[in-house]
């Protein structure tokens, strides 16, 4: 598919790069020439310096053409501009990027309509909501849920002291007995699709699946803290500050925004009453101790700095505070959080990538068993991706146990109507079904790829 | 520095050039001449077998490469290539010296065209084949071509950007492949067409292909002693002309044909100036040579050919223009500086870099005239990024360096400074036949093996435009830091 990705910056670069790896022909624009230069460099790509809502510019780019338009830059007028711009001449899908708080509100479905958006991207939004999950069960490292919200899929880091750690999943079956299912193990580098017969190991990380229900009784189980953060303390009065802060409070939970901007503190007030807004300089301990960061339940750092929130991640969970989330945006200090001792990060950019990859992949269907979502887990080496099935799905009726899969790939969800399954050998996929697989080192466009023999 | 890559990369081409290998070995086959087929065969096979044992030793870890391990893959590729081509010359006996053949090879793949043989209706078919194929292979870059038959990674650009000519390069679609794929398909298409029109003139068809790969390459090996001249057809002489003239065109222009963007392809600069030095040097030639030829037509037409042949850094020639008047030898001998356009299958500085040169010393006047004034350089209707005008300046600083050592080294041969200044610049801008004692007639025999030598480098500086050359022997390229 012809893509083009008008912005080179952070979001438009981890957007480039999972295009490029889904096999696109991308072609990037920016007004920066460097930027471009460095995308050019690093990828297989075309590049454009120019503005991307300069009509000439389009024209080269032959935005037309395009079966695909993604606009990330900096300026979400900008975005729309270009997004508008693109539509006209003849782009067939376009995605713009628009974080002010202001069109997200109710206008939002007004402006999608109006531009004639497919997608309006909000990487603030998400990483809100992606912090919101992940105090809901303080000992995730990871909670991607999937749509009806009736399963999710939770990363574990299995401590030492874990019960299950020598187990096979057979006997992790017997043992705990519930509708759950490991469905990777990430151990060191490799990612495993495991069957009953894989052990788990203390510092594996392991995803499971299950309904929200049966995941707080297994977490139960496993000794793990399942009690749901109730004071909450937030470093940057960003934008996803204000997201996170809003869904908190409305559960009636005790939020505290530290920024150092007075500006921005006063809008953050004027705009949740309810929540406590400071105004200081969260790099300075005292403030910290001042504002009692040792009796919070949950400590989040939302900074714009990567450095920033990584260090004072560190002193919180020196501290003794039971959960502390990160917010990392360069890849590269990913794993270096991951050496001090972080264990939940998140990163708004993966977030939004996942998002541009399943739409641009659910593009390229042409049977029709639509991709959902996806999510690209452990480190990118794996995906799980929620189809809903066609009457045209090969394997509709067979028995699960006669269904012949690809290697590395796992029925992990079935969800019919209300009802959530997890999948045993004598169930079988049926149509209109939303049916979770994952996945390694394969990349799905239609439900039909996870069989032996791939389509027909 | 990824070193394994450096040698991995290589050795793929050379896999790719062994199954090359086989097309004369099959040209051998046609004419009855069984033992060179059988030496190209066995050259062919052990070259594949010996990439293949290389590869498995230097298997790289990842194949994520930089632009300096793109220079260096590139000169080294270029290296190897020629020190292989050279076996069969010499293994069929027909080019017995080794230091003869890879010159012969090397002025091939970087299409110079230069030869060291006295007698080429001697050689086999074979032989003559292979001579020219290199020709056609360099011409748009063997690393190009195994680009487009196979995926050569994320990071190709660096490999393209080293091996394409010009002062810029960038790609016509997305995919390096796809890139690729098109310029070798356009390549391809230009050649079979001139191979069609020559064979309607009654030319020979394996003189056909040879003169096709010369041009197409614009390298300039020639069949016949007498190069083009030994076909007394104006017809024949013309298209060649022609063909010449357009491998040496941008082939972006012809990308902008292909997907009907006409008129930026006609309001291209670099096309309006290339066309423009081919007419007036040719006219200014024809005007001082018109008492040598008996019609106004041989006359024009020599004038053209030349030219063209020269301008393009092909080298055929029709006539021994080393007896034309100082004059118009003078325009041929400046005509081998300005080369062909960037971007096409020529050599030289190119029309383009001459551009920006021409307009960088535009502006230093200007900024004599007024210290205050700001201004930028537009080339094809887009301002110049500075970085590329100084990139410009300093590779033409560099390309008159090595050009004076390689005069200079040169000269130690006792010819006189005509025939070693053409020499040098004849190999050094890719063209072939220089003035004197290496003029159209004459060949690069009588050379000693220290300036064979120094030459078959230079050509190889010329085609790579210097820096990966200078880089892959470099000592900071291979350090370990």
């Amino acid at each position: 598919m012809k893509i083009i990705v008008a912005g080179c910056g952070k979001i438009g670069t981890a957007i480039t790069h999972a295009l490029v790896g889904e096999g696109h022909n991308v072609t990037v624009v920016d007004i920066k020439g460097a930027a471009v230069e460095e995308l050019i460099n690093r990828y297989d790509v075309n590049g454009l310096t120019g503005s991307a809502a300069d009509y000439d510019v389009l024209l080269e780019a032959e935005a037309g053409k395009a079966d695909l338009f993604v606009s990330v830059t900096e300026k979400d007028e900008m975005n729309m501009l270009a997004c508008l711009f693109a539509r006209r001449l003849g782009a067939k899908h376009t995605i713009a990027r628009i974080r002010t708080t202001d069109y997200n509100e109710g206008n939002l479905g007004f402006l999608k309509q109006e531009l004639q958006l497919s997608m309006a991207l909000n990487p603030d939004l998400l990483a809100g909501q992606q912090v919101f999950n992940l105090l809901r069960l303080p000992s995730a490292a990871r909670i991607d849920t999937f749509s009806g919200k009736n399963i999710e899929m939770v990363e574990l880091r299995l401590k030492q002291d874990n019960p299950v750690c020598g187990l096979t999943l057979w006997d992790l079956r017997e043992k705990y007995k519930g509708l759950f299912l490991v469905c990777y193990v990430q151990r060191g580098e490799d990612v495993i699709i495991p069957d009953g017969r894989f052990t788990l190991l203390a510092d594996d990380k392991i995803g499971v699946i299950a309904s929200p229900g049966e995941m707080q009784r297994l977490l139960k189980k496993m000794h793990l803290t399942t009690k749901t953060a109730r004071s909450i303390m937030i470093l940057g009065g960003s934008r996803a500050s204000y997201y996170l802060a809003r869904r908190l409070d409305f559960l009636g939970k005790s939020v505290k925004i530290i920024d150092k901007d007075p500006v921005r503190c006063r809008e953050l007030a004027d705009l949740l009453p309810s929540v406590s807004v400071v105004e200081g300089d969260g790099t300075h301990q005292d403030l910290l101790f001042e504002e009692g960061i040792r009796s919070v339940d949950a400590f989040v750092a939302l900074t714009g700095t990567d450095e920033e929130n990584i260090l004072l991640s560190v002193f919180a969970s020196k501290l003794g505070v039971k959960r502390v989330i990160t917010k990392v945006n360069r890849t590269e200090l990913t794993g270096i959080a991951g050496d001090l001792g972080l264990e939940t990060v998140i990163s708004p950019k993966k977030a939004v990538t996942d998002v541009v990859t399943r739409y641009a992949r659910a593009l390229n269907t042409a049977e029709g068993s639509k991709i959902e979502t996806l999510y690209r887990i452990a480190d990118e080496k794996a995906e799980a991706i929620e189809f809903v099935v066609t009457p045209e799905f090969r394997g509709k009726g067979v028995e699960l146990r006669d269904l012949k899969l690809q290697p590395n790939t796992l029925i992990a969800g079935i969800s019919r109507g209300r009802k959530t399954l997890i999948p045993t050998g004598s169930d079988t996929i049926e149509p209109g079904d939303r049916v979770i697989v994952v996945t390694a080192g394969r990349k799905l466009v239609e439900l039909s790829d996870i069989m032996a023999g791939g389509r027909k | 520095m990824n070193r394994r890559m450096i040698l991995y990369m290589p050795l793929q081409i050379l896999k790719v050039a062994a199954a090359v290998l086989l097309l004369p070995a099959l040209v051998g086959l046609i004419y009855g001449e069984t033992r060179h087929a059988l030496v190209y065969l066995c050259v062919g096979a052990a070259t594949f077998v010996l990439s293949v044992i290389g590869q498995r030793v230097v298997k790289p870890w990842t194949k994520v490469i930089y632009a300096r391990e793109g220079f260096v893959i590139v000169a080294l590729t270029w290296v190897l290539m020629s020190l292989v081509g050279a076996l069969p010359f010499v293994i069929t006996g027909d080019i017995p010296n080794y230091v003869n053949a890879l010159f012969e090879t090397m002025s091939g793949f970087t299409t110079t065209g230069a030869s060291i043989l006295t007698d080429i209706p001697a050689m086999s078919h074979a032989n003559l084949f292979w001579r020219s194929f290199t020709h056609w292979l360099g011409g748009m870059g063997i690393l190009v071509f195994v680009m487009a038959i196979s995926n050569m990674g994320d990071r190709s650009i660096h490999i393209m950007r080293a091996e394409i000519p010009g002062p810029i390069v960038g790609k016509l679609v997305p995919r390096a492949r796809e890139t690729a794929k098109i310029l070798y398909l356009i390549y391809m298409g230009m050649t079979l067409l001139e191979v069609a029109l020559l064979w309607v003139g009654k030319m020979p068809l394996f003189d056909c292909f040879i003169h096709a790969f010369g041009s197409a390459g614009t390298g300039g090996f020639s069949s016949q002693a007498a190069s083009m001249g030994a076909y007394d057809s104006a017809y024949l002489q013309w298209v060649v002309t022609v063909f010449m003239f357009l491998f040496g065109v941008n082939f972006n222009i012809y990308y902008l044909i292909l997907v009907k963007k006409i008129g930026q392809a006609v309001r291209s600069t670099e096309l309006r100036t290339y066309a423009a030095i081919a007419v007036i040097s040719a006219a200014a030639i024809a005007i001082n040579i018109r008492s040598m030829y008996a019609t106004l037509g041989e006359t024009v037409r020599h004038a053209a050919f030349q030219v063209s042949s020269i301008l393009t850094t092909t080298g055929f020639s029709t006539t021994d223009f080393d007896r034309w008047p100082h004059f118009s030898r003078t325009v041929l001998v400046l005509l081998m500086f300005v080369g062909a356009s960037a971007g096409s299958t020529g050599g030289g500085l190119k029309v383009s870099r001459v551009m920006i040169l021409f307009k960088s010393m535009h502006r230093e006047i200007m900024r004599l005239l007024h210290p205050k004034s700001v201004r930028s350089l537009r080339l094809e209707g887009k301002k110049l990024d500075e970085t590329v005008v100084h990139n410009t300046l300093n590779y033409f600083a560099l390309y008159m360096l090595c050009f004076a050592l390689c005069f200079l080294v040169v000269s130690v041969d006792q010819f006189n400074i005509e025939t070693s200044l053409t020499a040098t610049a004849a190999c050094f801008n890719n063209i072939g036949p220089g003035l004197g004692a290496v003029g159209p007639t004459a060949s690069y025999a009588g050379m000693t093996t220290l300036s064979k030598l120094t030459l078959t480098l230079a050509m190889l500086l010329g085609r790579l435009e210097i820096f990966p050359v200078l880089l892959a022997v470099a000592p900071a390229t291979w350090q370990r830091k």
